[in-house]
């Protein structure tokens, strides 16, 4: 699917260049993306370097075992292939956290890591577990309390209330996440009905 | 609301703060931890390199070449069929692909019908309640080799359409049309 999307997306847009005589655009345009792709992977080494150090030292001092014991409950419900205090439902949670609180830098970090936490529990390494999905459909969807960038925008812009926006995204998002978690949960049941 | 707004300012100085002092108490060498756990921070940000270029590439060559602005044209009338403002649609179709580009053209909207204006206010909602579904997808999954995505595009996507829907709904609610 993701391949397919890819293709389209490169192709049909080098033949409109193509179409509109255009094509030097095409060139210009691969250049900026792959300045602008290491841009934010330099910058994410330090923010990750950040988060990863802090997680080592909620590791070793027992406080990831701790929190994941304590969301496990809940958690098990929508993640049931992760054993209850494993370290991925930490991972998770400060994801979640992190995005609902607008703190997207912090977010990716613990994304990451609760990737590969979900990956080790994978049986085929190359396909994604039901656990994965869950996790990224949370995540994309995720309820975001306060959009930071927006209210900054729109505060620039010269509203006469930046902070108005706020009840009607937290309703729209929260639309979204129950659809997703319903909709993940009947693809799930679909799916492995199927196979 | 503004109670959000205070602890979202403080919580990563006091998880600066706590995870340290709960690790020293503990007695963890806080501080070769912190490194040993930051040396691996080079390697993820390397590991998901490709998956950025591959992605920031297609979806940049595929905005400057005028084949993003003809896809929201060729939308439109199902859009005015459903009372949804044209305007507000390259937002819609841009915010899956890549946050940068949709927070570009929010900025533009919000410019250029005003902040306060019905789009303004529907791009700053839609710009709020959605994620850049498709490039976290290619990324996480990238990052771990992950090749075979099954159904998670369809949930991702799908996410995006109903809060899309909705942010349409609620403004038109909250706000008037």
């Amino acid at each position: 699917m993701v391949n397919v999307i890819w293709l389209i997306l490169l192709l049909s847009g080098i033949l409109v260049a193509a179409l509109n005589g255009n094509l030097p655009l095409v060139t210009s345009a691969a250049f900026d993306a792959v300045a602008y792709a290491v841009k934010v992977a330099i910058e994410l080494i330090g923010v990750i370097s950040l988060w990863l150090g802090l997680l080592k030292i909620a590791e070793k001092a027992g406080l990831v075992r701790l929190i994941s014991k304590i969301v496990a409950p809940i958690a098990s419900l929508l993640f049931p292939d992760v054993p209850r205090s494993h370290p991925a439902f930490f991972a998770i949670i400060m994801n979640l956290s992190a995005n609902f609180l607008g703190l997207g830098n912090a977010a990716t970090p613990f994304g990451l890591k609760a990737m590969e936490h979900l990956q080790e529990l994978n049986p085929e390494k190359d396909t994604a577990s039901p656990s994965m999905i869950t996790f990224l459909a949370l995540n994309t969807s995720c309820i975001t309390l306060i959009p930071t960038l927006v209210i900054s925008l729109r505060s620039q812009a010269g509203s006469a209330d930046p902070a108005e926006i706020i009840g009607a995204t937290v309703l729209a998002t929260t639309c979204g996440t129950v659809f997703a978690i319903v909709f993940n949960s009947i693809l799930k049941r679909k799916y492995f009905h199927k196979h | 609301m503004e109670i959000i707004t205070e602890i979202s300012r403080y919580v990563i100085p006091f998880l600066l703060f706590f995870i340290p002092l709960y690790g020293f108490i503990k007695k963890v060498p806080v501080f070769e931890a912190f490194v040993e756990g930051a040396s691996e921070g080079i390697k993820v940000a390397i590991r998901i390199l490709p998956f950025l270029v591959g992605m920031l590439v297609a979806i940049g060559i595929f905005r400057a070449s005028g084949a993003f602005a003809m896809m929201a044209q060729f939308l439109e009338p199902a859009c005015s069929f459903l009372g949804i403002p044209p305007e507000v649609l390259p937002l819609a179709v841009m915010r899956p692909l890549s946050g940068t580009g949709a927070l570009g053209i929010t900025a533009e909207l919000i410019h250029n019908y005003g902040p306060d204006s019905f789009i303004g206010r529907l791009a700053s909602i839609m710009q709020g309640s959605t994620d850049t579904t498709f490039y976290v997808l290619a990324v996480y999954f990238g990052s771990v080799g992950i090749s075979k995505h099954r159904y998670a595009l369809a949930v991702g996507l799908g996410a995006d359409i109903v809060s899309f829907l909705a942010s349409v709904f609620f403004c038109s609610l909250f706000f008037g049309n």
